[in-house]
């Protein structure tokens, strides 16, 4: 599966006081744990850590690639400061994240197309998340062909339903199963399918095991990328194991060894 | 109404590995033969690369074979007991490669020692300038008492040496990476123990650009289905990405065919079924030319006919 590593983020202290501090070599250690774990991209969020966030997501940009050439997601929820990280970028890049109205899709489309990046896309609009799988799969519908409208490959694609935690509705990660299914089917071929994992056991114990057996469910029905902890050895060989018994890997005595990074 | 371009790219490439090694490269062979590189399913060049050309091993024995028929026999009368002319008459019949089992090193074949094995070897070396490949009895014992001389004897020539199975991989894989030969890893029909025994032996360090599979090859009514749905599920997964099944195939056509009731049977015991010259023939083509469309990258072979019936058709497909 397609994993986004989800340590190098402001919300984290260590990674708060790299950036007040602008102390590179906690990033540095980060990126390179996080590539050795596996981690497909490395997703670079500054939280609330810096006045300037646009000053710190390029410092942090800049910093992880001094130690790594893995694919970077770009995560934030203003556009100057994806653009500010954008600028200073050298290899495989993915943004992270447009909502789906359409004018802002226009924007991040052609952004996506303009830097060759992959694109993460909520489905949520002005209107906030919607609570049905209906509306979900109609905005999910609507970034499909926004994609097509600006000839941007559907490889690139990820859309991102959205998890809840289970504190917050515990009804959340069974209907986004089926919202998953449904993903599948708007297009041919269907986009990337991607959550921010952590979210879903945000204020429970048992994080690990929650986010794991989730994960196992959640390829099942089709999802392929997660943002998450590449950290915890047991999720990511959860990953494998599941890719197997899909018969997406061809099973021998060491498939798990054999798939680890 | 525009038709739309539907390619479909592989998102994996079966690795490249070549066999022999001419005077410039440290051995004494006049050509060398790369297999494998494909992208595509086999001969299908719309879609990637369907990599480089089967090659063509004819078999070459350390005995006489016991039980070949009349109409195989009678192309290598003449040197059934003499494997350096017995190579030499493959290279005029057209082979790729030469193909030499080592059946004579099996207790209940002759027990043969490993002087007079290296001697053959280094008979045929001489003999030929082909690229070779060098296959034990399978016989654990005697393969691992064997193959580390012939290896040695042979350094420098980048054989294919076979062949590692999943009970017993550490010997020849050790002496394959020490004298820099390429290695057959072996199932018995079994994509899972595929999978395993290359892992296992990339677990020795041994590089997977210098490995081919070999799942036990099933001829023509005798189990072929079986053999070509693994070799298939083994190239898709490798085009799909799956590295540890990124290698290329190699399976073995001629014993397997000649042993069929329906090459071997004469006139006089099957008059329905056709000419006993040209059955056999048939059989070995037809089982060839099948395996090569589950993607195959060697094919041990026989008979010369067989041989240039096969050849003929790659070229057609090609």
């Amino acid at each position: 599966m397609i994993t986004l590593a989800e340590r190098i983020n402001g919300q984290f202290l260590d990674v708060k006081k790299a950036i007040r501090e602008r102390d590179p070599s906690v990033i540095h250690e980060l990126a390179k744990k996080q590539t050795e774990a596996g981690a497909t991209y490395l997703d670079i969020n500054v939280g609330t850590a810096a006045a300037d966030q646009e000053d710190a997501m390029r410092w942090l940009v800049e910093s992880t690639q001094e130690a790594v050439k893995t694919p970077i997601a770009i995560d934030s929820q203003k556009l100057d400061v994806i653009k500010a990280g954008l600028e200073v970028i050298k290899n495989d890049v993915m943004i992270n994240s447009a909502q789906g109205d359409p004018e802002v899709l226009d924007t991040y489309m052609q952004l996506a197309k303009k830097h060759n990046a992959a694109l993460i896309c909520l489905t949520m609009n002005k209107e906030g998340i919607p609570q049905n799988v209906d509306t979900r799969i109609e905005i999910a519908a609507e970034i499909a062909g926004k994609a097509m409208e600006h000839d941007v490959d559907m490889d690139k694609i990820y859309i991102d339903p959205i998890l809840f935690s289970i504190p917050v509705d515990q009804k959340q990660p069974a209907y986004m199963l089926e919202v998953f299914n449904q993903i599948k089917l708007i297009s041919d071929p269907s986009p990337h399918i991607t959550v921010g994992l952590s979210n879903l056991a945000q204020g429970t114990q048992e994080k690990s095991l929650i986010c794991r057996t989730f994960l196992s469910m959640a390829i099942a029905a089709g999802m392929d990328t997660a943002l998450m902890d590449v950290l915890d050895i047991e999720l990511m060989d959860a990953a494998i194991c599941a890719e197997m018994l899909l018969n997406k890997q061809i099973y021998s005595d060491s498939f798990l060894k054999a798939a680890r990074p | 109404m525009e038709i739309a371009n539907i390619v479909d790219k592989c998102a994996g490439t079966v690795k490249e590995v070549t066999i022999g090694a001419t005077k410039d490269e440290g051995g004494t062979r006049g050509k060398v033969v790369t297999i494998g590189g494909a992208n595509s399913i086999p001969f299908m060049d719309f879609d990637g690369s369907p990599g480089h050309k089967p090659a063509i091993a004819m078999d070459v024995y350390d005995v006489p074979p016991e039980e070949w028929p009349e109409p195989l026999l009678k192309h290598y009368a003449d040197v059934i007991d003499n494997p350096a002319n017995w190579a030499k008459k493959c290279a005029e019949y057209g082979a790729d490669l030469i193909c030499l089992k080592l059946d004579g090193i099996h207790p209940d074949k002759g027990n043969k020692s490993a002087d007079e094995t290296v001697s053959t070897v280094k008979s045929i070396l001489e003999a030929v300038d082909l690229p070779l490949v060098i296959w034990g009895c399978e016989n654990d014992e005697r393969d691992n008492e064997i193959m580390p001389k012939v290896s040695e004897a042979a350094k420098g020539e980048k054989c294919l040496l076979g062949g590692a199975t999943q009970e017993n991989y550490k010997t020849i894989t050790a002496v394959c990476l020490a004298d820099g030969h390429n290695l057959i890893t072996q199932a018995p029909v079994d994509i899972n123990i595929g999978k395993q025994i290359n892992i296992l032996v990339t677990d020795l360090g041994f590089p997977t650009d210098r490995i081919v599979m070999f799942q036990t090859t099933g001829a023509l009514g005798y189990g072929i289905e079986y053999c070509y749905s693994i070799h298939e599920r083994g190239r898709m997964a490798a085009l799909s990405g799956d590295q540890q099944m990124a290698t290329p195939v190699i399976c073995d056509v001629g014993h397997e065919a000649w042993r069929a009731k329906e090459a071997k049977a004469s006139d006089e015991e099957a008059p329905q079924w056709g000419s006993f010259a040209d059955r056999g023939i048939m059989w070995e083509a037809i089982t060839a030319t099948t395996l090569m469309q589950s993607g195959v990258d060697i094919i041990r072979m026989n008979h010369p006919e067989a041989v240039s019936i096969v050849k003929k058709h790659i070229e057609n497909l090609t």
